[in-house]
């Protein structure tokens, strides 16, 4: 079945929902999502969403929220789009209060904000108050919001449908194929422009804050397309993941004023980062953290630490973060209000994905050509804002704004964009991958080769990296691929089958694996969220450029070095790279 | 590891002619969830066991289903919590079953729309955020932390006798755009909620309030919404 609509977005969370919004009043929109809108993973957002609205920190302003934000990056972010976001980013997060999102407000009345990571006043002379919030479920109420918005407008949402394959030629985005997962059956749709907000790439780790759905699905239909991913050994491990389940628990946690201690109840962060302390961006919390645990000073010698907010009081708690505390009891078994909560660094945000520039259009090499009628925003994409490690409260920033954007400039370019002629043999690659999962009668199990990726990226591809760990990693993730060929799968329905639906996944997880682990090996250096142990500097004279990881033929990723990171902003002069302490 | 027992209903309509259960017998750890288990099951024993999950932690709602004659959240329900063997697992009840514990949430999502869920007000936003007191915020009690799970609605008996009626989570949509001093639009909202099918089909029997796996009170934010209702047009 064929379904015609001027633009296709593949994402219901805060990008795609966002595009959406602004595309579905002057234009007709499907939107695609894997799950129901309201169930994307933007929801999970807890603490904030960053914007100098000075409201508490009355002398905030963009300068110091770009700067926080190069900082953070560790330099390799694109200046140009960083200062872009952090000036838009005031009126991004106003309209959303026009619109009726319900922000915790101050005492005169404003939205509020509170403290985060790395979000410094003055230059990083003292923390800033810029985390505009809504308790701890601030992704919850902006993603309402925005799927609230896309109801008024009418927009087409189709549920429930998994993406399989981009229809990509000559350079030119026409549409995608999907599978209803409800119903059985491919369905093309078939547009003018092609917009991805996918989400991340977090369920390749064992440990991770992310939802099932998380699979990374939009890099490698692009990455199979002949596109190149960007950055992808970029990963950000969040420091306060729920001990074994990696369940989130929001750094406004320690924004309100939560401490990190180990076994000693020592606060160790004094000897990290005596500034900021518990405040200093997560590569750095995250890091410091597994050195505690790695050197035998986790709680009872264990792989965790022990993250304290008793001291902040029952009541400030429940009304500055009640879902936490509840977290807290529900997957750990421990009163926050009473006890401290056990945490260990989890797999969280993918910095890296589908190159695109700060008009949401992909680029497709080293010249930041773009393509035709192709676009990507959010946690897919690199656009990139976010360059070596991302900042707490500039992903929600990020997918909104950039949302914003993309949708702004598909309208602009849709006068130029007609329905590209639809190639006839645009289902196959989608049709193949169905049919030989259907047929799938070998003796593996798609769940257990899962969990082994899953171990294994934790292991020899998490919080620290060296050679030797990452060239294990490429062999295990080739064997773990040739197992994939022999999978079985019990379910022969077409109806709901969700077994397919996991096997689908496990190859794109399988897939853009070995380009976090390639990209990660030929980097050598440290930056950001990506340390290796056997070259512990950054070396900006070799690697102060972005990684493009193409897909080759044979499953093999090949890596270069040569797209240089744009180091001015577009009024800014931009910040000099310098070494990053907090 | 203790090892339990799981009774889960199964359907699927394109080869089944009707329902049955599964019993499953399976080593969990004690620390683990509904959802745990259920996974555990499908990604070892039965691979065509099929649900909806996502975040495994209680902000997706995707993950609702019957435990034990109850409804909630598979993912933040402890097995420890069910003494007995075995524990009982059911599809949403109120709602066309579409494969095994998996509803068609359409009929759900339909009676979101008619409520206009989105903020009615025609006045020119201000420059920047319109002002709101915390006073006034706290209006909306814990309404605006809906994950739309569908746990309430499926619980009510009034919405398993009519099918028209628009249900608690609905209504609890409408007490939050109602009860938002930033929000004008009770006056295009009363059409729908004035009738036997809105406000008025609520009974007050509260199950809506025990399925809610975040602790919000869908009947007395019906009750602050009828009251409303009633003051508006009197």
């Amino acid at each position: 079945m064929i379904h015609r609509h001027d633009v296709i977005i593949v994402g219901a969370g805060l990008a795609g929902a966002r595009a959406a919004v602004e595309i579905g009043q002057v234009a007709d929109v499907a939107v695609l999502s894997k799950v129901y809108p309201s169930r994307s993973h933007s929801g999970a957002a807890q603490g904030g969403i960053a914007a100098t609205l000075a409201n508490s920190s009355k002398t905030d302003r963009w300068e110091f929220h770009m700067f926080d934000t190069v900082k953070g990056s560790d330099y390799l972010g694109d200046q140009d789009a960083i200062e872009l976001m952090v000036r838009e980013a005031p009126e991004t997060v106003i309209e959303m209060e026009h619109w009726g999102c319900p922000f915790s407000r101050t005492e005169e009345g404003k939205i509020a904000q509170r403290k985060f990571g790395g979000h410094t006043l003055d230059f990083g002379k003292e923390p800033a108050l810029r985390a505009c919030y809504s308790a701890d479920f601030t992704g919850h109420v902006l993603l309402h919001t925005l799927f609230e918005q896309c109801l008024k407008h009418q927009v087409n949402f189709y549920s429930e449908f998994q993406a399989l394959s981009l229809i990509f030629r000559d350079n030119r985005a026409i549409g995608i194929v999907a599978w209803d997962t409800v119903n059985g059956g491919l369905h093309t749709f078939y547009g003018r422009a092609v917009m991805f907000g996918t989400g991340g790439y977090g369920r390749a780790f064992k440990i991770t804050s992310n939802a099932h759905a998380n699979t990374g699905d939009g890099l490698v239909l692009v990455s199979r397309a002949g596109l190149p991913l960007q950055d992808m050994e970029f990963v950000q491990f969040h420091p306060t993941g729920l001990w074994k389940s990696g369940i989130l628990v929001t750094e406004g946690a320690r924004g309100e004023g939560g401490h990190l201690k180990n076994r000693d109840g020592r606060r160790f962060m004094e000897d990290y980062a005596p500034t900021l302390m518990e405040l200093a961006p997560r590569d750095m919390v995250s890091r410091s953290m597994q050195t505690e645990i790695d050197e035998g000073r986790g709680i009872d010698g264990k792989d965790y630490i022990y993250l304290d907010v008793s001291h902040i009081g029952a009541a400030k708690l429940h009304e500055r973060l009640p879902q936490i505390t509840e977290l807290a009891m529900n997957f750990a078994g421990v009163d926050p209000t009473k006890e401290p909560i056990p945490i260990q660094p989890t797999a969280h945000y993918s910095m890296g994905g589908i190159p695109a520039n700060a008009n949401c259009r992909v680029a497709y090499d080293e010249n930041r050509h773009e393509t035709i009628g192709f676009y990507a925003a959010g946690e897919c994409s690199c656009i990139s804002v976010h360059g070596a490690n991302r900042l707490g409260t500039n992903s929600l920033l990020e997918a909104l704004l950039f949302g914003r954007r993309a949708g702004k400039q598909i309208i602009e370019d849709l006068p130029h964009l007609d329905f590209a002629p639809l190639p006839d043999d645009h289902e196959e690659a989608a049709r193949e991958e169905v049919e030989r999962l259907f047929k799938a009668d070998g003796t593996e199990r798609v769940g257990a080769i899962r969990a082994e990726l899953q171990e294994s990226m934790m292991q020899d591809c998490g919080v620290f990296r060296t050679r030797q760990q990452l060239e294990k990693q490429r062999t295990r993730l080739k064997e773990l691929a040739e197992r994939y060929t022999k999978i079985k799968i019990d379910d022969k329905n077409q109806r709901f089958n969700t077994e397919l639906i996991e096997a689908i996944e496990l190859g794109h997880l399988l897939e853009f694996s070995g380009a976090i682990v390639e990209g990660a090996r030929q980097r050598e250096e440290s930056r950001g969220g990506h340390y290796r142990k056997d070259f512990p500097k950054r070396d900006d004279k070799k690697f102060l450029k972005h990684t493009l990881a193409w897909r080759q033929e044979d499953g093999e990723w090949k890596i270069s070095f040569n797209k240089p990171v744009i180091l001015k902003g577009i009024t800014h002069p931009g910040f000099e790279p310098m070494e990053r302490k907090y | 590891m203790p090892v339990r027992k799981f009774k889960i209903f199964r359907y699927n309509p394109e080869t089944d002619k009707k329902p049955h259960y599964d019993n499953y017998e399976i080593d969990c750890e004690s620390s683990w969830t509904i959802l745990d288990s259920l996974n555990e099951i499908k990604w070892l024993h039965d691979g065509s066991l099929t649900y909806r999950r996502s975040c495994r932690h209680g902000i997706c709602g995707s993950c609702a289903m019957q435990i034990n004659g109850l409804n909630g959240l598979a993912c933040e329900l402890q097995i420890s919590r069910y003494r007995k063997d075995p524990v009982v697992v059911d599809p949403l009840p109120g709602f066309v079953v579409l494969k095994d514990l998996a509803v068609n949430m359409e009929p759900f999502y339909s009676s979101l729309r008619r409520i206009k869920p989105w903020l009615i007000n025609d006045d020119p936003p201000p420059a920047r955020e319109r002002i709101q007191s915390p006073e006034e915020f706290a209006l909306m009690d814990n309404s605006i932390g809906c994950i739309l799970c569908a746990a309430c609605t499926s619980s009510c008996p009034s919405f398993w006798n009519d099918k028209d009626y628009l249900g608690p989570a609905a209504l609890l949509k409408a007490f939050r755009y109602s009860f938002d001093t930033r929000d004008q639009g009770l006056a295009h909202r009363i059409d729908m909620l004035d009738n036997k099918h809105g406000l008025w089909r609520c009974h007050k029997i509260t199950n809506c309030f025990h399925a809610c796996p975040k602790k919000l009170n869908p009947t007395e934010a019906i009750s602050k919404l009828q009251k409303k209702v009633v003051s508006e047009k009197w």
